[in-house]
């Protein structure tokens, strides 16, 4: 799968990104790196300011702390979930599983665990911004990763020109995986997006359904590359 | 019964009957029809053939009476020895219940179940020794005659015309697990009694050997077969119920007799009982008190409390009822409790006053819906003058200057009478005659209000005697002049008698009310002050308060400590010397008063009263009367129940208002340690993360750094990090000793998290492999993912920061029947020998010297996680060396995948 860098997006002007941390130092490296990385940089301390930032300026992605003072971070996704689908980065601290997976499940896309290191944040945005961007172009009927050729129009997968059999459960489970690249996905969602919502507490079902998928997409189904596990919380699927 | 079902509250009281049955020991009953047939013979056989069979069998107590048959069969059975007892100047030797219960066995001989203990014992009576020996899960085997069954005690005694006085409550025998009738033709026993085998004590042997009459013994015979078939029927009716062959349940024949002071009562107690027994239904008996039976002396109340002890030892519930009058009582109390029948005695010597309706008819007029049973009276009243005898005793025990106070209102009313007359004198002048009359009735009705009804009549004859001598002419003379006069004194006593009657009538109901409103007054004062109470030692001193007020006795509140041990009582001023704590936790434990006046250690100077609260036994009460005569009258009893429900509720409270706040206590503390823990986490972080962050983005800014500054910038990162993960496992450990990490329980493939850890360690296994090796076929586990994975980080970690760079680690899982083992194994040095449990300890490294960083808390931690899934952690060096860490987590009962498989077979697909 062929995608243009982020920074050579046709449009000449360079992404905004919009960074809601209280921190002051944390917001100030946010920012140092970003802007290194050539992005335009737009800071909120706090769940008002950052929401009038977001109607404003209209960023291409949000940086989004969950402990603000003034209100909490779920406020400012719900918010802006209901005009836009932009990709929204999460900070969180660890040990609060809950938090992270509230904050996927009201529709951000990914999370970082405090302490992160500049590359991991820099990673992580230039690879949801070019994902955003080239799920806005596209029609694509085919989905290619490794040696993995998904073709949704057949309904068909292949791994090394040889055709895979996966059963209905498994093919939903991976198209809908692959739908979403470098999103993190909760159980929750999953289950009620390959089995219903009927089954939103049978979180079992995935775990064995994605072991059954691994044995037969990755290498070493041990230690995945591209079907990874978010522990606690969820699945994300890299290309 | 249209419906074929057994009842269910039925079988729920069968089923817990059968459990209570099962923790109990077995009692077995050899029964004769009298002594010498052989019973004690019988059981001993017995139970030498179960010793050959291996059972733990030792003898309580046996009489052999010194026969030889008997003396050989004693053998080598073990024997309990007996206790000597010291009773006035004889020495006697007792079964020593302490010693049975000491020792144990599995099944105990004690013989002469009806026998009385000597004064002193705990139990008065040898069967609730038994019961005890059976409580304590001890099988017994006993025996006893036909004569000493308590339904059967009267009948026995109209055959032979020899009372019993030791007997055994029926439902003893009839709750007893097994029954073996021991039997021998009177003729057989006529036989041996001529022989000499059968024992007779010198003294009585004239009227034993009339007892020993052909008829009699037949008699006796038929009458224990017939009691045992009954309770062979009762067996099968039992069997019948279980097997839902016919359900009879009877609830609604449950019988009510009432009792009165006539000494004939327990007559009509054993008739019920038999009754009862016969239909196979429960039974109440109960004494109306109205207030004209608070006016009989005490001999008489005791005598009827005395009667309704034998019912309920009969197996009756028992109840005093107050009630004006006694029908209205008896209606109200059928109906509460759904008697339908109500059983009287019907006096068929003495004809009922035809003024009055017979107490029969009251009550079929009041309780239309009720049966009325009567049972007939003798009319000869033979067992009265036993009953009677204590009363009479008493009585003539009166001393003297008894008698004088008692007849002070009688010269008192004789001295008002003379100056009545005195003072009417002067007015004989002025006043009518019939005016005068008027002043006498006055001075009846005095009488009566000051000094009650036997005064009142006194003087109503005296006055009309002196209004007769000093006013009606001729005057002082008893002659009368004038035929009317003789109407004037008819009618003038008359009217002073009914006056003074119900003068004196309504004022001892005054009394009486008074009385009950003081007892209502203080038992209201006494719960306002409990309800205030907030302390034990507040409770216990209102209690003390109280008992002394209202009985005269000092009191004291033993309270039980939360291993159900009673503590020694708070110091008051007053408190019982005599008090027990053996007795008082014996109170405690079975539930039961005990001491003074009671079946359990009668001869204790101190009563023991249990603190029965809903939930369970709060402590004990113990009282020490004074005057035991204080104690022992009905309302007196009600009121000390009163009292002692009134203490335990109060006892309850305080525990719970203890509890309640242990636990806000609790709450808050728990509260005050999240918060810090969250602030100390969030302050602790953030300037980490700020730094790390900085570092990056410093290499990033042009111009680039020399190489010497990039190597600084990694190791600072590389710090910071390290100092992140000390703070983790400090955060992660202070949660987990708290004990409130709440485990995300959820079932997932071990696989997964495998996979997760190894991904986690990237950056610190670069260089290593690590071989992982996971059956197929592992179940699903059901555990806290992210816990897990830090069990598995720390050992991988571990493995890696103790072995040389490059040497192999390997992670291994099997399961088992009900385990999963999880091991990380390593190539390296392995433990220091004989600290393999050591290193699980907090701060605790392998090796104390080294450069090694990290302060020891990685496998306390992973300790903590594996124990709170329910699991066991270990290490070990293996043998071909090389150090061994494994964990286990409980298997359990994965859900069910059907669901999600039988909509998706997965096919076979190929793999790599």
């Amino acid at each position: 799968m062929t995608t243009p860098p982020v920074n050579a997006s046709p449009t000449h002007a360079p992404p905004k990104i919009l960074v809601v941390e209280d921190e002051k130092a944390i917001r100030r490296f946010v920012r140092m790196a970003l802007e290194l990385e050539g992005f335009e940089v737009f800071e909120a301390d706090g769940v008002r300011r950052g929401l009038i930032e977001a109607g404003t300026r209209h960023p291409d992605m949000v940086v989004l702390d969950l402990g603000l003072p003034d209100g909490d971070g779920l406020e400012v996704i719900r918010d802006i979930r209901t005009w836009s689908p932009m990709p929204i980065l999460v900070l969180s601290a660890r040990t609060t599983e809950d938090d992270k997976i509230g904050a996927l499940d009201a529709g951000a896309d990914d999370y970082l665990v405090k302490p992160f290191g500049a590359g991991e944040l820099l990673a992580r945005v230039r690879a949801h911004l070019r994902r955003h961007t080239a799920q806005g172009r596209d029609g694509a009927s085919t989905v290619v990763f490794a040696d993995v050729r998904i073709d949704l129009a057949r309904r068909t997968v292949e791994r090394d020109g040889q055709p895979l059999h996966l059963t209905p459960h498994e093919y939903r489970l991976l198209t809908h995986l692959a739908a979403h690249p470098h999103c993190v996905l909760t159980h929750r969602q999953l289950l009620n997006a390959v089995w219903g919502p009927n089954h939103s507490e049978d979180t079992h079902y995935v775990r064995v359904y994605m072991g059954h998928l691994r044995r037969k997409i990755e290498v070493d189904p041990s230690q995945p590359r591209h079907l990874l596990t978010e522990i606690g919380i969820g699945y994300r699927f890299v290309p | 019964m249209p419906d074929s079902r057994p009842d269910p509250d039925q079988l729920l009281a069968r089923l817990k009957q059968q459990e209570a049955k099962a923790q109990r020991g077995k009692l077995k009953i050899f029964i004769g029809a009298c002594a010498g047939v052989g019973k004690t013979y019988a059981m001993l056989s017995a139970a030498r053939g179960l010793q050959r069979e291996g059972v733990d069998v030792v003898i309580g107590v046996i009489e052999t009476h010194g026969r030889v048959e008997t003396d050989a069969l004693l053998g080598n059975l073990e024997r309990v020895p007996l206790k000597e007892v010291r009773y006035r100047d004889r020495v006697l030797q007792e079964f020593d219940l302490d010693a049975a219960l000491a020792r144990a066995p599995q099944l105990i001989l004690v013989d002469e179940l009806a026998h009385s203990n000597v004064a002193g014992s705990r139990h008065s009576k040898r069967w609730q020794d038994v019961e005890e020996l059976l409580d304590a899960g001890i099988d017994v085997w006993s025996a006893m005659n036909v004569q000493h069954l308590e339904s059967l005690n009267d009948i026995v005694s109209g055959i032979t015309g020899v009372r019993v006085w030791e007997t055994v409550p029926d439902r003893v025998f009839d709750h007893a697990d097994e029954v073996v009738i021991v039997d021998l033709p009177p003729d057989e026993l006529l036989q041996r009694l001529k022989e000499g085998k059968i024992y007779l004590p010198q003294q009585a042997e004239r009227a034993v050997r009339n007892f020993f009459r052909k008829g009699n013994l037949i008699a006796l015979r038929e009458l224990a077969l017939r009691r045992t078939a009954d309770r062979v029927d009762d067996e099968m009716l039992q069997y019948r119920r279980n097997e839902s062959v016919t359900p009879v349940w009877q609830t609604r024949e449950s019988l009510l007799l009432c009792v009165g002071p006539d000494p004939r009562s327990e007559k009509l107690v054993r008739s019920t009982a038999r009754m009862a027994a016969q239909l196979d239904v429960p039974w109440h008996c109960v004494y109306v008190e109205t207030p004209a039976l608070q006016r009989l002396p005490d001999s008489v109340r005791q005598r009827v409390l005395g009667v309704l002890k034998i019912a309920q030892d009969m197996g009756a519930a028992t109840a005093t009822l107050a009630g004006s009058t006694a029908a209205a009582a008896i209606v109200r109390y059928a109906h509460e409790h759904n008697l339908p029948r109500v059983v009287l005695g019907r006096d068929v010597g003495r004809r009922s006053r035809p003024w009055q309706t017979p107490l029969s008819q009251q009550v079929g007029a009041l309780g239309k819906d009720l049966d009325v049973i009567q049972i007939a009276l003798p009319t000869d009243e033979r067992i009265a003058p036993r009953l009677a005898r204590g009363a009479a005793v008493r009585a003539a025990s009166e001393p003297g200057a008894d008698a004088a106070r008692k007849a002070m209102p009688y010269a008192w009313s004789v001295a008002i009478c003379g100056l009545v007359t005195l003072s009417a004198a002067p007015l004989h002048a002025v006043l009518d005659l019939a005016n005068i009359v008027m002043v006498f009735l006055l001075a009846v009705v005095f009488v009566a209000v000051r000094y009650g009804r036997g005064p009142a009549v006194l003087a109503a004859f005296v006055s009309v005697a002196s209004f007769d001598f000093f006013y009606v002419p001729p005057r002082f003379s008893l002659a009368v002049s004038d035929v009317q006069y003789l109407l004037t004194f008819a009618v003038m006593l008359v009217v002073a008698l009914v006056i003074g009657q119900l003068t004196a009538g309504l004022k001892f109901q005054a009394r009486v009310a008074t009385q009950r409103e003081e007892r209502v007054g203080a038992l209201y004062a006494m719960s306002r002050d409990l309800s205030a109470a907030l302390m034990v030692e507040e409770i216990a001193e209102i209690a003390a308060r109280f008992v002394l007020s209202e009985f005269d006795a000092p009191a004291a509140l033993l309270v039980a400590d939360s291993q159900d041990q009673l503590k020694r009582p708070v110091s008051l001023p007053v408190v019982p010397a005599g008090i027990d704590l053996g007795v008082a936790q014996w109170a405690f434990d079975h539930a039961e008063a005990a001491g003074h006046g009671t079946d359990t250690l009668a001869g204790s100077p101190v009563l023991y009263v249990p603190l029965k609260a809903a939930i369970r036994i709060r402590g004990v009460l113990a009282i020490e009367p004074r005057n035991p005569a204080r104690l022992t009258s009905p309302e007196q009893r009600r009121l000390l129940q009163t009292c002692a429900s009134l203490l335990a509720i109060a006892l309850e409270r305080i525990h719970y208002v203890d509890v309640a706040q242990a636990s806000t206590v609790q709450m808050e503390s728990e509260r005050l340690r999240n918060s810090i823990l969250a602030a100390i986490s969030h302050d602790l972080r953030t300037p980490l993360a700020a730094v790390v962050g900085m570092a990056d983005s410093l290499a990033m800014m042009p111009p680039a750094l020399s190489g010497a500054q990039a190597e600084t910038l990694t190791s600072l990162r590389l710090a910071v990090l390290r100092m992140n993960s000390q703070v983790n496992n400090l955060l992660d450990m202070a949660r987990l000793q708290s004990g409130q990490v709440q485990l995300n329980l959820q079932w997932q493939p071990l696989e997964e998290v495998v996979g997760s850890a190894l991904a986690a360690l990237q950056g610190t296994l670069d260089s290593r492999r690590v071989r992982v090796s996971l059956p197929d076929d592992l179940p699903l586990l059901r555990f806290d993912a992210v816990l897990i994975e830090r069990v598995l980080c720390n050992l991988l970690e571990n493995a890696a920061k103790y072995t040389p760079p490059a040497s192999p680690i390997t992670l291994t899982a099997a399961a088992d029947a009900d385990r999963v083992r999880v091991s990380v194994d390593d190539e390296g040095p392995g433990l220091p020998p004989g600290r393999e449990e050591a290193i699980f300890a907090m701060f605790e490294r392998g090796r104390k010297e080294g450069a090694t960083p990290g302060v020891g808390l990685g496998l306390a931690i992973c300790r903590a996680i594996v124990q709170a899934h329910g699991g066991q952690i270990h290490a070990q060096t293996r043998p071909q060396g090389g150090a061994s860490f494994s964990f286990e987590l409980p298997r359990g009962t994965p859900p069910d995948l059907d669901g999600m498989q039988a909509q998706a077979p997965a096919p076979a697909a190929p793999q790599n």
